[in-house]
Order: C-alpha cells, then sequence, then structure tokens
C-alpha cells in the first residue's frame, strides 16, 4: 500500500450548497500532504469525511486502505484528528487531557506516555493546571499532543496554526517535521502558502469545489514561469501561482 | 468491530470519570444540586414548617421526598451545559473520531447524571436524618424509593440531552431547566394540593411530580401506594422513551 489517502471523485452538499464537486487526490505513505485553499473552500469537509465524521454524498475514500463508508472503525483505528478548534477538555489539566485519551485508546500506560508527551511539547511546568488558563499555543499543542496518543499512521491537521501568534506557529511547524521525520503521515489543511511551502512534500488547492492544482512545491513553481523584471529573475512565490490560478491577478 | 464491543464499558467508565470531573470541579453545580434544596429544607422546617399543615407529625417526613426530586431537578440544566459544551468545544468530534462506540460519549453523560445525583441525594439523606428524619420503610420500600428516583432522574436526563444537543446557544441550552424548576413548586411537594385555588389545584394533582411525590411519601411511611406508582411510572417511562427517541434522533442527525 503505497497511499495512505486516496480520494476519487467525491461530492458534498450542504442542503443547496454543492462544496464538493468531484474531488480527487492521493496521499503518499509517509509525506506531508497540504491541503490548501480560502475560508469556506471546503477543506473541513474534506477532513471530516476522511476521519468518518461525515458522509460523502459520491464518491470513494480511501484512508489507510480502508473504505471510510464501509469500514469506519478500521478507519478511526489507524488515525488521529486534531480538529480546526482546539478539542481540548478545559476543565481538566493538561496531564488528565492526555491520560484520558490514552485510556480510551487502551494504552498498557497512560501515565507514562502523558508524561512523555508533555516533556516533548514542554508543557510539564503547565501540565497539573487546568488547560482552561493556557494560552492559544500552550492549548494548540496539548491538542495536537493528544493526537499522537497512541502513534496513529495518519495523523489530520485542519488548520493547525490558524489564530496563534508567529512563534507558536513556528512551534507547531517543527512538531510537524518532527512527525513527518518519524514516518507518520500528515493530512494538513492551511489557509497559509508559506506554511504550506515550508513543510508540505505535496500541495493541493481547493477551489470552487474541486482540486485545480496538485504537486510538488517545484511542480507549482514550473507551472507559472518566472516573471523577467529588467535585470533581475524574481521567482514566483507560492501566492502568485495561487492568485494567478484562481484568476484574481 | 470486536474490540469496540470488549473495551465498551471501560471506555464509559473513562467517559464517566472525566464528566464527574466536571460536577465535582464546579462549585456551581454543586450549590445548586446539594446545598440549595438543603437550605431549602432547613428554610421550610424551621422558619415556614410551623405554618404549613401538612398532616403529617413531622414536617421533615413530609418534606424530603419534594426536596429529593428537586435537588435532581436542579441538576438538569447542568445535564444540558455539559453536552452543549462538549460539542461545542469540539470534544465529541474528538471520541468520534476514536475507535470508541458512538454511544460511548453520550451515555457517559447520562451515566454522569445518575451517578452525581445518587451522590447528592445520598447528602440530603442524611442531613435530613440529622434534622429529624425517620422512617419505618424496609429495604425493599427504600430500593423501590431509589428506583422510582432514578427513573425520575432518567426522564429528566434524556429530556436535557434533547437540549444539550440541539441547542445553538449556551442559554439555550440550560433554558430546558427553568420550566422543569417549576414542577415541585407547583406540586404536593410542600403542601398539600387541596388548600391551593381549583386551576392551580388541577394541575398540581394531574403532572407527574405529585404522582411521584406521593409514591415515595407512600412507600417511605409504610402506606398503601394504591394506584399513584403505576401513575408515576407511567409518566416518567412515556416521557423517558418520547425524550431517549427525540434526543437519539438529534444525537444522531448530528453527524
Ligand atoms: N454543517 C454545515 N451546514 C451547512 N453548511 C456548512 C456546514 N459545514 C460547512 N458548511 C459550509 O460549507 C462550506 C465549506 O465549509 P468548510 O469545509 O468548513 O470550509 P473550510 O474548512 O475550507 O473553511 C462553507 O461555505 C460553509 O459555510
Ligand atoms: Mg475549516
Amino acid at each position: 500500500m503505497k497511499n495512505s489517502i486516496q480520494v476519487k471523485g467525491l461530492h458534498k452538499s450542504y442542503r443547496e450548497l454543492h462544496v464538493l464537486k468531484g474531488v480527487d487526490f492521493e496521499v503518499e505513505k509517509g509525506s506531508i500532504f497540504a491541503l490548501l485553499g480560502s475560508n469556506g473552500a471546503g477543506k473541513t469537509t474534506i477532513v471530516k469525511i476522511l476521519s468518518t465524521l461525515l458522509k460523502q454524498d459520491s464518491g470513494e475514500a480511501t484512508v489507510n486502505g480502508f473504505d471510510v463508508i464501509s469500514k469506519p472503525d478500521n478507519v478511526r483505528q489507524s488515525i488521529s484528528l486534531t480538529g480546526q478548534f482546539a478539542a481540548v477538555d478545559d476543565v481538566l489539566t493538561g496531564r488528565e487531557n492526555l491520560v484520558m485519551i490514552a485510556r480510551l485508546r487502551h494504552l498498557d500506560n497512560p501515565r507514562q506516555v502523558a508524561e512523555d508527551l508533555l516533556t516533548r511539547f514542554g508543557l510539564i511546568d503547565a501540565a497539573d493546571r487546568k488547560s482552561s488558563t493556557y494560552s492559544g499555543g500552550m492549548r494548540r499543542r496539548l491538542d495536537i499532543a493528544m493526537s499522537l496518543v497512541g502513534n496513529s499512521a495518519l495523523i489530520f491537521l485542519d488548520e493547525p496554526t490558524t489564530g496563534l501568534d508567529p512563534e507558536a506557529r513556528i512551534e507547531v511547524w517543527k512538531i510537524v517535521k518532527e512527525l513527518a521525520d518519524n514516518g507518520t503521515t500528515v493530512f494538513l489543511t492551511t489557509q497559509y502558502l508559506e506554511e504550506a511551502e515550508q513543510l508540505a512534500d505535496r500541495i493541493a488547492i481547493l477551489h470552487e469545489g474541486k482540486i485545480i492544482v496538485n504537486g510538488t512545491l517545484a511542480e507549482l513553481k514550473k507551472l507559472f514561469p518566472p516573471a523577467k523584471v529588467e535585470y533581475i529573475e524574481k521567482q514566483p512565490t507560492l501566492e502568485d501561482i495561487f492568485l494567478s490560478i484562481i484568476g484574481k491577478k | 468491530m470486536e474490540t469496540i464491543k470488549n473495551y465498551y464499558f471501560r471506555d464509559m467508565g473513562v467517559m464517566l470519570g472525566r464528566s464527574m470531573r466536571h460536577v465535582s470541579r464546579s462549585m456551581d453545580t454543586i450549590i445548586t444540586v446539594t446545598i440549595m434544596p438543603i437550605a431549602l429544607m432547613l428554610l421550610f422546617v424551621y422558619v415556614l414548617g410551623g405554618a404549613i399543615q401538612s398532616g403529617t407529625d413531622k414536617y421533615v417526613n413530609y418534606l424530603l421526598p419534594g426536596i429529593l426530586l428537586m435537588a435532581i431537578a436542579n441538576s438538569i440544566g447542568y445535564v444540558s451545559f455539559r453536552l452543549f459544551t462538549d460539542i461545542q468545544r469540539g470534544i465529541f468530534e474528538r471520541f468520534h473520531s476514536m475507535p470508541i462506540a458512538r454511544s460511548a460519549a453520550l451515555w457517559g453523560h447520562v451515566l454522569t447524571s445518575l451517578v452525581s445525583n445518587i451522590i447528592s441525594i445520598t447528602v440530603i439523606i442524611i442531613v435530613a436524618l440529622i434534622m429529624g428524619f425517620r422512617s419505618p420503610a424496609g429495604v425493599l420500600s427504600w430500593l423501590a424509593v431509589g428506583g422510582i428516583l432514578a427513573l425520575f432522574t432518567l426522564t429528566l436526563t434524556w429530556i436535557a440531552a434533547i437540549a444539550g444537543l440541539s441547542a445553538k446557544s449556551v442559554d439555550g441550552a440550560s433554558a430546558i431547566a427553568y420550566p422543569i424548576h417549576f414542577l415541585p413548586l407547583i406540586s404536593s411537594a410542600f403542601v398539600p394540593t387541596k388548600t391551593m385555588p381549583a386551576g392551580v389545584r388541577a394541575f398540581a394533582e394531574n403532572q407527574p411530580v405529585t404522582s411521584i411525590v406521593e409514591t415515595i411519601r407512600a412507600l417511605l411511611f409504610n402506606q398503601p401506594v394504591g394506584n399513584t406508582i403505576w401513575v408515576a411510572l407511567a409518566w416518567c417511562i412515556a416521557i423517558m422513551i418520547v425524550a431517549y427517541f427525540f434526543a437519539m434522533r438529534v444525537y444522531k442527525r448530528r453527524k
């Protein structure tokens, strides 16, 4: 099995709003895949379908070799989801949050798992404080740490850095890179072109219900020949490519 | 899948432990469901009790069943509130994307409601005993009382679940509590219905809380329960089934 995710002809509507109009893409095992799209493009909808929270209207989606409709339990067994808004239990401490997830994943030593993750994510000093007292960056780190409990082969990160300050954003990037170095497949959505450029092996742009571009950063740059300006050759940024493709430039 | 079934009760235990912490760490919840009913019991017995003609020699004996129902009714707004915040914060989505039975998250809340009410009711009964409450009832009668209280709790819990699962705002989620708070007040929980004006009396005598209160009183004081127990059970079971059905429908439609 070469691909962690395989999506073909995905359609999804909310009542009369047709959000996904035939989405196709593949995510290679062990890679970081960035799904890029503006607000309301349908990124979260795709994440929810792939993590079995939502059913597509038509089309096929396979995650770690399991069909999301017919084998949802197997899919859930093999993924972790970090949703768009940090899903931590505010009443519990950081440690209790992690222990809870470790118990629900039926691990042998929940306390040790929690301790290790708290250390790794720089949360050990705040471990026994209610997570409602955490800063945005700390909450996000705890949220991601909760998704790492149990070492799933594939992790979904839905806009992991939206709303974070630059410093916290760089910390999250470091975490994502480490994950990929350890062989975890990362499916990431973002509105930030720079984020995709920084992290992703492959970038797909979702626009008006379809994937309009899908390739490596190098491939994407080739689509857009460098602009010649007098005597300096200017490399297009991903932003230029994006804006040019969706026709806003 | 096999493993999910095997772990069902263990997972539910984790869910229960988690939301029991939400109860025990909320001073507001503890005050409303335990301290306030106790304060009311003190108020009624030591301030108003002398003036109320309950027809029993000790007013606390007359009052306790109503106080217990009131404590349960007071807890119900918090059930919706906890459910609502779990959904809004994305906690349910996190659980639903994990290999856990879908219903475990919801049943965790139902179980929490049951367990936290058992605790607060036990505390209230202990205080009542200190205040001089005495009952000649045997073990079987007490068990029946426990069963009816549990049924009443479950009935209200499933009503609360509908509100918590479908509300659009926190206020909406907790609003369900207000009409429920009133039911014990307009019943025979605190005073006999015979002194009430006709319209109010008709409502009081025919609403569910009165039949439940009367049944519990009869059981506690070894009086014949007659038809009242069946009326009480019918109310609870019928409302519970309807509420459960609607709650499940909302729950399934959410995802
Ligand atoms: N449950 C829903 N009901 C109705 N419309 C929805 C629902 N969820 C999302 N939408 C709409 O679908 C579109 C895509 O949403 P979403 O997948 O969240 O986009 P993104 O994550 O890319 O910002 C948006 O226009 C959004 O308003
Ligand atoms: Mg989104």
